[in-house]
């Protein structure tokens, strides 16, 4: 049985001092640090991330509640906001069902910060400014994402439907066995073999403005055709961030959760509760802002070189 | 028969691909923050020795190989087959030499061997790790030369041929790491 840690004492306190670096980061622009439930009365109706449950029950009773260890702080945080809280950031931990390898734990450090009065635009100048400062990268590459799989695969992500996708994974030489649910999986499952390995090796790419069916908790634009105000951050092959201009009608909020319950339903997946407090929120107001989440593990561990996230957490899922 | 998600696979397994008994490689999750979650899958065909990468929906299921590694031993071979027996139960297993794939260069008569049977027939047969074999041909030893740089090419009992160094004569029994095909060290009768 090896109780040592995954990673070495000297990872171990340069991860420490990378994470200063955030902290001073943060103060030098006077964002506030915050800290929410990393247990939470719900959890995320997203049917592609899953919360992992924990048992809560009061002294002397035998009635159990299920509580949800949280996949991201992003509901608390606006909830912050809505109550006023200014620009806030935190560095916390966050839960994901079932998702281990190489750059995932099913545990794992967040950083995650909110701007008000910014676009997804302003706030990848920001992230562009972090990433300089904790992995001495060059400026940042800004592609759109329709450019991005013209340029890469010759189609027009916003137009083509599943049967066009799938006949562009065959003619990549995927080898796929299975059913997708819908376009959308079709358009993950090209960007993962097709585009993400090979895009921002010299210099982290920053990718805007999704298509609307992917615009989780993002403004999307009445543009033509519609695009989500949204935007991700890879680095040498891995994903370390996703960002939105920050949807406030807490009526389309929650449509779009309803939207998710439907397509669990559908598609045979547990049924959630919707974050009714997060709704009355929106409601109340949230200010226009832009927020972004930032994995901390994977940051850490291309600053230190290293291949697995194992070798930058003190102990790795399988030794936790 | 068992089946496994595609979480639960990992490398060293057996499984059923496309009707054929294959072992796992690799299982890599990748998964975009907010969509689909794949496994990519690094898998070789126990039949043809072919590797072969595919990409599974995250969940979906694999259906596990009833295929088994038996101690056996090798007893002898006529042109076209060789002959098995297993330690444990004294049963024969015939192969075709062309079959046999690289333990056919490490094995002679009455050798371990591990072998891998399928559905009850012989699948793969492979040689210890170390084996000892006799140096039936190779150039007069140097006497002294022990610097181990450079070295000879060396046939053994079996017909494979390794680099030994200057040193070891013909007659020599010598240690071979099967996995790499390389000499270890002299071993003394």
């Amino acid at each position: 049985m090896s109780w040592q840690p995954t990673a070495t004492l000297t990872h171990l306190r340069e991860r420490a001092n990378l994470i200063a670096k955030i902290r001073h980061f943060f103060a030098e622009r006077n964002v506030l640090e915050v800290d929410t439930p990393l247990l939470s009365h719900h959890t995320v109706t997203d049917p592609h991330v899953v919360g992992i449950p924990a048992i809560y029950t009061e002294i002397g009773s035998t009635e159990e509640k299920i509580l949800y260890l949280q996949t991201s702080p992003e509901y608390a945080m606006k909830r912050l906001l809505a109550a006023g809280s200014g620009a806030i950031y935190q560095i916390c931990k966050a839960f994901r069902q079932g998702e281990v390898g190489r750059v995932h734990n099913p545990e794992f450090t967040m950083l995650e910060w909110y701007r008000p009065g910014f676009d997804h635009h302003a706030l990848m100048d920001d992230m562009d400014a972090l990433l300089q400062v904790i992995l001495q990268t060059l400026p940042a590459e800004r592609v759109c994402y329709a450019d991005l799989f013209q340029q890469h695969l010759g189609v027009n992500p916003h137009a083509a439907d599943a049967a066009q996708l799938e006949k562009i994974a065959q003619q990549k030489n995927i080898s796929f066995t299975g059913k997708l649910a819908d376009r959308d999986a079709w358009l993950d499952l090209l960007w993962t073999h097709c585009i993400e390995p090979v895009v921002g090796q010299e210099r982290p790419i920053f990718l805007y403005d999704f298509p609307a069916s992917q615009a989780a908790l993002a403004k999307v634009r009445d543009e033509n055709p519609p695009v989500a105000s949204r935007f991700e951050v890879y680095f040498k092959g891995v994903e370390l961030a996703n960002g939105f201009h920050e949807l406030q009608d807490a009526a389309e909020q929650e449509a779009r959760f309803q939207r998710d319950l439907l397509f669990r339903q559908q598609h045979g997946l547990p049924e959630k509760n919707i974050d009714t407090r997060f709704i009355a929120a929106l409601k109340n107001g949230l200010p226009d802002c832009a927020g972004v989440a930032l994995g901390i593990d994977r940051v850490i561990m291309l600053a230190l070189k290293c291949q697995r996230v194992a070798d930058v957490v003190s102990f790795a899922f399988e030794r936790a | 028969m068992a089946v496994y998600t595609t979480n639960e696979i990992r490398s060293g397994m057996k499984v059923m691909i496309d009707n054929d008994p294959c072992v796992i490689l690799d299982n890599e999750m990748v998964k975009p923050g907010k969509g689909q979650a794949f496994n990519r899958i690094k898998f070789r065909n126990l039949k043809t020795s072919r590797v072969v990468e595919r990409t599974w929906k995250s969940g979906d299921a694999i259906e596990s190989a009833d295929v088994m590694d038996v101690d056996a031993q090798y007893l002898y071979s006529d042109d076209a087959h060789w002959h098995f027996m297993t330690k444990e139960t004294f049963e024969q297993y015939v192969m075709d030499r062309e079959h046999l794939g690289e333990a056919k260069l490490w094995l002679k008569e009455q050798s371990d061997c591990t072998l891998t049977l399928f559905n009850g027939l012989p699948l793969a047969v492979a040689a210890p790790n170390f084996v000892v074999l006799k140096i039936v041909e190779t150039d007069p030893g140097v006497r002294g030369d022990t610097s181990g740089g450079g070295g000879k090419p060396a046939k053994l009992e079996t017909g494979a041929v390794v680099r030994v160094p200057l040193f070891v004569p013909e007659g020599e029994l010598i240690k071979v790491d099967t996995r790499i095909g390389e000499y270890v060290s002299r071993v003394k009768e």
